[in-house]
């Protein structure tokens, strides 16, 4: 169960025995999920076999399942320049991560631990926010950077994607936050702890892994974030996915190194996600499932 | 795991304590930085794209800005190219996030058993996920689609020389079924969130119930039909309505495999926008095209808010 279940272990809610008949052991269908699997899972591991081959050996017709081994592609994106775009979505992805946290922690703590008035609204405010979509928002977007000279300044990125994960933040610290038990916090208010000590000694121990959970989340998605990278970055600011699609466009042959490509852009965020994975769907419904 | 819907009493959600009250401002101070920040990036622009759609407004020809009311709406609203648009963004969403919560929660169905290696299953099943989406795309679109050395082609030929005449299958995917092939890598790419959000009202489903249902003599077909279903609904709406408000906003899948093509036969709201913005330069049409999506994901939006607050209700009762 723990893999599964280990979101929050530190509420026991059913005995371990009634667990255990519930979900009994059938053989038969954990083989039908691990072929559902291995299906599911073919797409990115044939992306891996191909990032590792030449190119002849890649684009061969019809494909091949097995070929010999190189690493040529991944010497070769990495010699074609790949670094500054991926340096700039992590300055993107980690500074934006980094101020979210900072603006999110307070606003969670005001919305759960003292709550103010009308919490429930400024809560579903943040959320609503988080519906717009981002295509409408482009164009006074672009206008606005431009009159600013922000444009192709990856610290304009960072300000959009702080902004994209705040509302998502806010509502997964929120839960997190509310699950901690009161008696604590009384406890330490009764002793004359204020809001510094409160946040700084006392909850954030306490909700270190949600937090954890939190940053990895906003980063995979500021590290995916497509359509502000392409339409308000040029050559000094521009990103992994950016990269990504400027490297192909400008290959022949090329699907062993768009493969390489794809597997370097995407590895960081695909650990991040099996790290968060307890967490993940938390973060998706803005803490609605847990 | 627990869920919401049968999470322990949640802790009141008054003032902690009643000793020590602070001014409201002084409590309301931690809130305002994300506040204000959130209102200056998400809500500004917006008030600046209605007026923007108020203009007669293209950058290829400066000198003619001028206010011109609601003429921009009356374009975009009987724009073939828009129409078509719209139509097209709503075959995809759909195809999308049905076809993913029925794989998903197919998944969910299959992970919710004890088997061996369920976490390994789990982790390969939420990858598609995590791959970056564009990478996803473009990967699709070489990689599998292609008539020559894609993977589609190349399977359906190996089973064509194995149990058929021997020919060679050689569909060209992208300009023949368009629609689908920037659906697929879509599909792909949401079904383990699906999965997830099913897989946790699955476990948050009262074991006495089951129990009892079983101790009545309920087989595997009923249980699931008349209790884990009914049980599950709030959950699949919640996977919609996101997976909806999400998908909508496609953007990358359309740009990356088809640009929109053949024709506007993949044209969706966002891409078309984006053309409208930055290909035709038009930006008061832009702008009105833009408050139009906005409406119709706030009509979307609705529900989604009315599903999670019912959520958020049952948490904090």
């Amino acid at each position: 169960m723990a893999t599964v279940t280990a979101t929050d272990t530190r509420v026991p809610r059913h005995t371990p025995n009634v667990q255990g008949r519930r979900r009994r052991f059938r053989p038969g269908l954990g083989l039908v999920a691990w072929a559902a699997a291995r299906f599911f899972f073919f797409p990115v591991l044939w992306m891996l076999l191909l990032s590792f081959r030449n190119e002849a050996d890649a684009a061969t017709s019809p494909p091949t399942f097995l070929a010999p081994f190189t690493l040529d592609q991944f010497s070769e994106v990495i010699g074609r320049g790949a670094m500054p775009y991926l340096t700039n979505s992590l300055i993107a992805a980690g500074f934006s991560t980094l101020g979210v946290l900072m603006l999110a922690l307070p606003a969670a703590y005001a919305l759960s631990i003292m709550p103010i008035a009308k919490w429930t609204d400024v809560l579903f405010f943040f959320l609503s926010t988080k519906f717009l979509p981002a295509i409408a928002a482009l164009l006074p977007l672009y206008l606005a950077v431009k009159a600013l000279g922000m444009l192709d300044n990856i610290w304009t990125l960072v300000i959009l994607y702080l902004a994209m994960n705040l509302p998502l933040a806010v509502w997964m610290i929120r839960s997190f936050l509310s699950e901690v038990p009161r008696e604590i916090i009384e406890a330490a208010q009764v002793d004359g702890a204020g809001f510094r000590i409160i946040i700084t000694k006392i909850l954030l121990p306490i909700i270190l892994p949600g937090l954890a959970a939190t940053s990895l989340i906003c980063f995979i998605f500021a590290w995916n974030e497509f359509l502000f990278a392409v339409n308000l970055t040029a050559t000094q600011a521009a990103t992994a996915p950016v990269f990504l699609v400027g490297f192909i466009t400008s290959e022949g042959l090329f699907l062993a190194r768009l493969s390489a490509v794809a597997v370097i852009v995407s590895l960081p965020v695909v650990l991040a996600g099996w790290a968060a994975q307890d967490k993940l769907v938390r973060g998706m419904t803005m803490g609605a499932v847990k | 795991m627990t869920t919401v819907l049968d999470a322990p009493p949640a802790p009141p959600e008054q003032p902690v304590s009643e000793r020590p009250r602070q001014s409201p401002w002084k409590r309301r101070f931690p809130l305002l930085p994300a506040l204000i920040f959130t209102i200056i990036v998400t809500q500004l622009p917006f008030v600046v794209t209605i007026v923007l759609s108020t203009l007669q407004w293209n950058i290829l020809r400066p000198g003619e800005r001028h206010f011109t009311g609601l003429s921009n709406y009356a374009y975009v609203l009987t724009d073939e190219r828009m129409r078509a648009a719209v139509w097209n963004t709503v075959v995809l969403t759909a195809m999308v996030v049905i076809a993913s919560m029925i794989l998903g929660t197919a998944f969910a169905l299959l992970l919710d058993r004890k088997f061996l290696g369920r976490g390994i299953v789990r982790t390969l099943l939420i990858t598609p996920f995590l791959v970056m989406p564009i990478a996803s795309a473009l990967f699709f679109k070489h990689a599998l689609y292609n008539p020559s050395y894609g993977l589609i082609n190349g399977v359906l030929t190996w089973f064509r020389q194995t149990f058929g005449d021997g020919g060679v299958v050689d569909i060209d995917w992208v300009s023949n079924y368009a629609m689908i092939a920037v659906a697929l890598p879509l599909i792909w790419q949401w079904t383990p969130f699906m999965m997830l959000i099913v897989l946790a009202g699955l476990q948050g489903q009262s074991q006495e119930v089951v129990e009892a249902a079983r101790v009545d003599g309920a087989g595997s077909f009923k249980m699931f039909a008349w209790i884990t279903l009914p049980h599950l609904r709030q959950y699949i709406e919640l996977g919609l309505v996101l997976g909806t408000i999400y998908v909508v906003q496609t953007f990358d899948a359309v740009y990356s495999i088809t640009q929109g093509g053949p024709g506007t036969a993949t044209t969706t709201l966002p891409y078309e926008i984006y053309l409208t913005m930055f290909r035709k330069y038009e930006y008061g049409q832009a702008a009105a095209a833009g408050v139009v999506v906005v409406i119709i994901t706030i009509v979307v939006a609705t529900f989604a808010l009315r599903t999670i607050s019912s959520l958020f209700r049952a948490e904090e009762k």
